[in-house]
């Protein structure tokens, strides 16, 4: 079977990201192909969702943090000062741990990114509000209740509008956190299917609690323990013959 | 009987009878004026001017005067009020210099007795902004520069900004961080993420502010003596550069000012009804709106 190539989607180079005096990440550098699966492992506190949201720079709005190093997508650095974060957030997408539909209806929570770009087309709304739920997965269980409240879906339905809702902004990354911790075995698998789906499309970064989750859904599996990346290699390596002892430890369930 | 049980004993005694003694000064009082006041609440006291040196007829001009000074005030203090909480609580870092000396403002604000407002008014609206008006449009006779409802109105927005920002700020604060970040995430702005998704979650909120502000304002006489009440009206207040008449003034004018006390109870304690009325269903409206959102945001 031919190899596909990869092409480094995300290159992290010695990037450290300190909260006040504390510092969260010591000089991480990997690199994030496009159009995978890349799941962060490790225990809570142990810096995987501080570099996933290093990606979009989320860690901006939290008072006193403080980035060094570089993070590149597509060859650029996006804490250089001539970066503009809204315009790099429209392209990095961003799927929370705890579903937070907008309580507004299933169609505006959808056409929130679109419309700020400032599409008002109500046929081209209506192409892309379909579209992202059929994306997402949603739309044959939304498709005649579109002008309800999101509030009124249930939870795994809550999640999929929200994965609906970052692409339909159209971004070439989609970070994840910890999307399906809140969610029951049925949603969790349909979040996952979906996600093997997404990844035709999406480079897709997910952090995950769940070592099973993370090896059924990621082609890449990185190890972060105490703000330090421990090992970064095939998700099937790290399974099954991880290269440290610490990984071991830790995706045998012997810690964490 | 050991000492523990005694302590206890004790300690739910005088609280039961701290209840009672609460309870009781609220029904007392309410019930007076309920039982004095209720016969004389008419169609004609409500609708009325007073008449024959305000021995007879109604408060009709006061109800009116009070309705309009506690709208115009809502105008002008609670844009600015949650303008203010919007800047403190979501454009500044915690601990930065300039939102702690607007707090400190703000709390100083609220603990300063309301007459004082009202000379601030005066001093203020009155003899500079209104001065300063008059001479900008060249008015010969005084049109600004006097006591009016707008300068009324404001003194009362000055008074009440504290309890606006505060409630407002609340409700920002109650708007989860996982939303804001949800709209920031998708590649919104800050303001959009406020104007879009933070300030439609705190609609009830800023609901909540005015109405607190307007059961507040609407039974201060002290900042509108000297800034626009008057005694008597021979017309309604045409204009914000109008005079006019307030529930609670008039009321202290019925029981110091007219040549027969006695002959104005019956209207004393309509008029006190009235104005009680109008505060509580306020105050109730308020907390009412404000256990909906709670009871909303828990479930």
């Amino acid at each position: 079977m031919a190899k596909k190539t990869l092409d480094t989607k995300i290159q992290a180079t010695d990037l450290c990201v300190y909260y006040g005096a504390k510092q969260a990440l010591h000089r991480i550098t990997l690199d994030i192909y496009e159009q995978e699966v890349t799941a962060f492992i490790g225990p809570s506190g142990c810096g995987k969702s501080t570099f996933l949201r290093s990606i979009n720079r989320m860690n901006d709005l939290i008072a006193g943090a403080r980035v060094s190093g570089n993070l590149g997508i597509d060859g650029v650095n996006i804490y250089d000062s001539s970066i503009d974060v809204v315009e790099l957030r429209k392209r990095v997408g961003m799927v929370f741990q705890k579903s937070t539909p907008f309580p507004k209806s299933i169609y505006d929570n959808v056409a929130f990114g679109p419309r700020l770009n400032g599409i008002t087309d109500r046929t081209e709304l209506d192409r892309i509000v379909e579209e992202s739920l059929i994306n997402a997965a949603l739309f044959n269980e939304v498709k005649d209740r579109l002008d309800a409240s999101a509030m009124g879906l249930s939870g795994g339905q809550q999640q999929r509008l929200c994965i609906a809702r970052a692409v339909a902004v159209n971004p070439s990354i989609l970070l994840m956190d910890e999307p399906c911790s809140a969610l029951d075995p049925i949603s969790t698998a349909k979040v996952e299917e979906l996600i093997l789906e997404l990844k035709k499309q999406y480079t897709i970064v997910i952090v995950t609690h769940n070592m099973q989750q993370a090896a059924r859904v990621s082609e890449y599996t990185a190890f972060f323990y105490m703000g330090h990346l421990v090992e970064y290699d095939k998700t099937r390596k790290i399974f099954t013959n991880p290269g440290k002892k610490e990984t071991e430890d830790y995706v045998t369930g012997r810690f964490g | 009987m050991s000492t523990k049980r005694l302590i206890g004993f004790f300690a739910v005694g005088t609280a039961t009878l701290a209840i009672i003694a609460v309870a009781g000064l609220v029904v007392s009082t309410m019930g007076t004026f309920l039982v004095q006041g209720l016969p004389h609440i008419s169609w004609q006291l409500l609708s009325e001017a007073p008449r024959n040196n305000n021995t007879e007829g109604g408060i009709f001009p006061a109800i009116y005067g009070t309705t309009l000074l506690v709208l115009v005030m809502s105008i002008l203090g609670v844009p600015i009020g949650t303008i203010t909480a919007i800047y403190l609580n979501e454009y500044t870092r915690t601990g930065a210099v300039l939102p702690r000396v607007i707090r400190f403002a703000v709390n100083t604000l609220a603990g300063v007795p309301s007459i004082v407002f009202g000379l601030f008014g005066l001093g203020f609206f009155v003899q500079f902004l209104g001065v300063g008006v008059d001479k900008a449009f060249g008015n010969t006779e005084a049109i600004w520069a006097k006591p009016a409802l707008l300068w009324a109105s404001a003194t009362l927005a000055a008074l009440t900004l504290p309890v606006v920002i505060v409630s407002v700020e609340e409700a920002l604060k109650n708007v989860p961080r996982e939303m804001r970040e949800s709209s920031l995430a998708l590649g919104a702005t800050r303001w959009q993420t406020i104007w879009k998704i933070v300030l439609p979650n705190s609609t009830t909120g800023i609901l909540t502010g005015s109405i607190l502000a307007i059961g507040r304002s609407a039974g201060e006489v002290a900042p509108i003596l000297f800034t626009g009440v008057v005694y008597s009206l021979p017309q309604l207040p045409d204009g914000v550069s109008s005079q006019f008449m307030h529930l609670g003034y008039h009321l202290f004018v019925l029981s110091t000012q007219s040549p027969d006390v006695d002959k104005t109870l019956p209207l004393q304690y309509a008029t006190t009804l009235v104005l009680l009325m109008l505060t509580f269903t306020l105050n109730f409206a308020a907390t009412f709106i404000r256990s909906r959102i709670r009871s909303k945001q828990l479930g």
